[in-house]
């Protein structure tokens, strides 16, 4: 038998949410373990979108969004790594005055936090974003939304981690997990065995298993959001974007290469997915309205990932309401590159201070318990 | 009820396809080309009138019966050329043809892709005037044209001899042939390749033809570099201990063939490591059958057998695939292609032990090199993403892009793959193979369909 490996805490799934809090524990000087069943950062942490925005969060997000703002505004010194990330400007675009409607409502209602969003009329929008199709009627621009590639800044966190003293483990999935009344106790498939007072869940789309044998299950599902690269392209969007009712978003990297996102694709099985042939055909026919500039050229590439979804669209984040020492960070539904790093160091908050800077409350899995509870205090 | 279809219409896909009509299924026979033959038998465009004697040598026999049964097909199957299949999912194929995309979902499937060149860069590989050896190829036998004026073969593979003798044949200077492959490994594999002496008859032939009219052919020659301003002007090479280099105006090289898997990746077949081509490949039993029950493997697609064998194969695969549907098929003919399949299965190991793989490639790649020529990406790149633990080939491109480019890999992926190996002290298939992803090859925005 393998000898003991003990820690203090034990974070399963190394993506952005468990690598930046192993690394905050780790900084703090929490001896930490990370287990990951696949590579670091090669979930959805590593073959998302890019998108580093605030704008069109859920107001509760917004004070966790904006901590997280500022980390990435720090990232080098953080990972090592600038990880390409660019503010270059975040334009929600409209294509309907009921849309842009609701962008000025957005606007008016997250004022208190800093976004220093500003509505851009059809005339403003064709003045400075000339490249936007006609079909754009107004637009809300956030001038510190930018973008980052998610391929290098997720494994960069779980690099910084390790390089601040966690014990880093690939390759180390469906571990048996029991709890002995003191600490947690993780058999790995691969034979080794882990002993922790803390386990943090942050198993991304995966994550509900283990809520649920805890007690707590949540109704998450996985969805798995379509992504398209094209060839290198000159230089034209100087500002990335999104498409308020949903729609293709698109964002330009140094390269040239035009990135884009729209629609749902499927599952190849557990932890795999594909984008699909008709949200490629989708993007390709209706990219073009939005970004004329598009027109003739060609994709090289599409993918997609496995992000869980719960049916409000909020994360949980947050304490067991059932087995002290566990905690919960997972179910961002396709926004949770941005705001990962915040709720990393919001989880280790809660280890080491016992509550975080930000407020968490609306994202705890009690949410999900109201009517388990009513039933079972009958 | 959906349709039989075929994708590839080279030896393996034209005999597959001739084979469901003898039986009464009447298929889609689904090629990129403008033209069917597939990449040996590549066609001349319509106003070309060389005769097929000139443009395929002894194999000018094959060549015209295999055109002439594509087209005796006519009318009895449903001929789709410069259709491209971009992607596969759910039973369906998705299609691209003339900006028009159309979705074709299949009741079986054979696939029949066939190969490209095995490339492995040296410095100077990028330089305008460098091309495959089967784009040199092409070059001759499509439109008609020389890569250039003196040209230099380099490489390993039948493929080498037999592309330097088609340039000498068709009038263009060819300065040498450097063959990797040491003599001694030829002698060493005569027992197998005796296995086909028709086979190795041609390959003798041709080399004994290139000495004759003073080619100067080198074996257990390498090239060390190609140097130029604009364009290629000399190659530096090596055998032994000795330095030379050769001044030329275009050179063609390529260590052997890969095999076109995106399809059956996509589609979800499982793979298994090859020795013989030191490649993963999608699994099949000797009929052709994939692991999935409605996909059938034929020809170079599924592993580097030839022409011949993908003949076969192909016609071998339309007889699992008929018996699958409940017809009766000569149990006769079934078993005398599997047996000719495994007699040329051990010629293939001969050739692999003639022209073997040069096993010192990664390890001598110096760090400058390109190793991926669409996202630019050098050895010295690479290696650094291994160095920081990243030994499996999908994680090292996510690091440094090494395959995410316009080819998507099918050009450098198994150069890469030689080099994430080497440097991380895996073994070779412990590296993994890329994931296919859609679309096999670029896909324009704009682009119309049924929807
Ligand atoms: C295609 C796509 C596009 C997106 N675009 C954006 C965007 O533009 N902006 C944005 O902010 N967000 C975006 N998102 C969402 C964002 O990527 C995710 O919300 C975020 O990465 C979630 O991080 P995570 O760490 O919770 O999950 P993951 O990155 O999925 O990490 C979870 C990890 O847990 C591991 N794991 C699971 N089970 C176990 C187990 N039992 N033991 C050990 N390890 C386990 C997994 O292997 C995985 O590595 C997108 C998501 C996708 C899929
Ligand atoms: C450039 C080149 C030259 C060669 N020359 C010789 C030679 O002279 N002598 C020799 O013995 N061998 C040669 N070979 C080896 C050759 O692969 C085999 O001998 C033979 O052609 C294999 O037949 P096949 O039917 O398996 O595949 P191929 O003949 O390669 O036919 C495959 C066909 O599939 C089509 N295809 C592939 N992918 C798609 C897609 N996604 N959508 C639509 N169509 C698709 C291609 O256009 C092609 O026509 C050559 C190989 C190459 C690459």
């Amino acid at each position: 038998m393998s000898p003991w490996i003990e820690s203090e805490v034990i974070v399963m799934g190394a993506g952005i949410v468990g690598a930046s809090a192993a690394l905050a524990l780790a900084r703090r000087g929490h001896s930490v373990t990370l287990l990951e069943r696949g590579f670091c950062g090669a979930q959805s942490s590593g073959v998302n979108y890019g998108g580093v925005r605030r704008q069109g969060r859920s107001l509760a997000q917004l004070p966790l969004s904006q901590r997280a703002h500022q980390i990435w505004g720090e990232l080098p010194a953080l990972i090592g790594i600038d990880g390409e990330y660019l503010r270059s400007g975040h334009l929600k675009l409209a294509r309907s005055e009921a849309d842009f409607v609701a962008l000025q409502g957005y606007e008016a209602a997250s004022r208190d936090h800093g976004l220093d969003l500003q509505l851009l009329d059809r005339a403003a929008l064709r003045a400075r974003y000339p490249w936007v199709g006609e079909i754009a009627v107004g637009a809300s621009y956030c001038a510190d939304d930018g973008h980052a590639n998610p391929r290098l800044v997720s494994p960069a966190f779980a690099r910084a981690a390790r390089q601040q003293g966690a014990r880093v483990i690939e390759q180390a999935g469906d571990s048996r997990v029991e709890h002995d009344g003191q600490r947690f106790i993780l058999h790995t498939q691969s034979g080794l065995r882990l002993r922790a007072p803390w386990l943090l869940n942050c198993a991304g789309a995966w994550a509900a298993d283990l809520a649920a044998q805890f007690g707590e299950p949540v109704p998450m599902e996985s969805g798995h959001p379509a992504m398209l690269v094209t060839e290198p392209l000159p230089w034209v969007m100087n500002a990335s974007t999104g498409v308020e009712g949903g729609g293709i978003y698109a964002r330009q990297v140094a390269r040239g290469n035009c990135v884009l996102g729209g629609g749902r694709g499927f599952a190849l099985d557990a932890q795999r997915a594909r984008p699909g042939q008709s949200a490629v055909l989708a993007i390709l026919r209706n990219a073009v309205e939005l970004y004329p500039f598009l027109a003739g050229t060609q994709a090289i590439r599409t993918w997609s990932g496995t992000e869980g979804y719960l049916p409000d669209h909020e994360p949980v984040i947050g304490a067991s309401t059932t087995q002290p020492g566990l905690l919960h960070g997972f179910g961002f539904a396709g926004a949770g590159f941005q705001i990962g790093p915040a709720v990393g160091e919001a989880l280790a908050e809660l280890v080491c201070d016992g509550a975080s800077r930000q407020p968490i409350e609306a994202f705890s899995i009690r949410r999900f318990q109201v009517r388990h509870d009513l039933a079972s205090n009958h | 009820m959906s349709a039989v279809v075929i994708v590839g219409a080279g030896p393996a896909g034209i005999r597959a396809a001739q084979t469901l009509v003898e039986h009464g299924v009447h298929p889609v026979l689904i090629d990129e080309a403008s033209q069917g033959g597939g990449q040996i038998y590549r066609r001349q465009p319509a106003n070309f009138t060389r005769p097929a004697r000139q443009l395929y040598g002894f194999e000018a026999r094959k060549a015209s019966a295999l055109h002439q049964t594509l087209d005796a097909l006519a009318g009895q199957i449903d001929y789709r050329p410069g259709t491209l299949v971009w992607n596969a999912e759910h039973g369906a194929l998705d299609t691209l043809r003339d900006g028009h995309a159309a979705h074709l979902p299949y009741q079986r499937l054979i696939i029949a892709t066939g190969a490209t060149d095995r490339v492995l860069p040296v410095p100077g590989w990028t330089l305008p005037g460098v091309y495959t050896l089967g784009a040199a190829q092409i070059a001759l036998k499509h439109q008609g044209c020389a890569i250039g004026e003196r040209v230099l073969f380099c490489g390993s593979g039948p493929l080498l001899y037999l592309v330097a003798y088609q340039y000498a044949k068709a009038g263009a200077k060819v300065l040498g042939v450097l063959d990797s492959a040491p003599f001694s490994a030829q002698c060493r594999a005569l027992p197998e390749l005796l296995e086909q002496p028709a086979t190795l008859g041609k390959g003798l032939y041709y080399r004994a033809w290139l000495s004759a009219h003073g080619v100067p052919v080198h074996q257990g020659a390498t090239l060390e570099r190609i140097e130029g301003g604009q364009q290629v002007q000399r190659a530096v090479w090596r055998k032994g201990d000795q330095l030379h280099d050769t001044e030329c105006d275009a050179l063609a090289f390529a260590h052997a063939l890969r095999s076109e898997t995106q399809l059956a990746d996509l589609l979800g077949c499982a793979f298994e490591w090859s020795t013989l081509n030191r490649a993963w490949l999608p699994r099949r039993d000797q009929a052709g059958r994939s692991s999935e029950h409605d996909v059938y493997l034929a020809g170079d697609g599924a592993g580097i057998m030839g022409a011949d064998a993908a003949e076969m194969a192909g016609e071998r695969a339309a007889l699992a695939l008929l018996q699958d549907l409940g017809q009766t098929v000569d149990p006769q003919r079934c078993r005398t292609l599997e047996k000719r399949l495994t007699r040329i299965g051990r010629f293939r190991e001969g050739l692999e032990a003639a022209f073997p793989f040069p096993e010192h490639w990664a390890e001598q790649a110096p760090d400058d090199l390109v190793v991926c020529r669409c996202e630019e990406i050098s050895v010295g790149e690479l290696r650094a993403v291994v160095g920081e633990g990243h030994w499996e080939i999908n994680r090292a491109k996510a690091h440094c892009r090494v395959g995410m480019g316009r080819c998507q890999g099918r050009m450098c992926g198994a150069a890469a793959a030689e080099i994430i190996a080497h440097c991380s002290g895996k073994a070779l298939h412990e590296v993994g193979r890329l994931r296919a992803q859609a679309p096999i090859k670029p896909l324009p925005f704009g682009v119309e369909h049924d929807a």
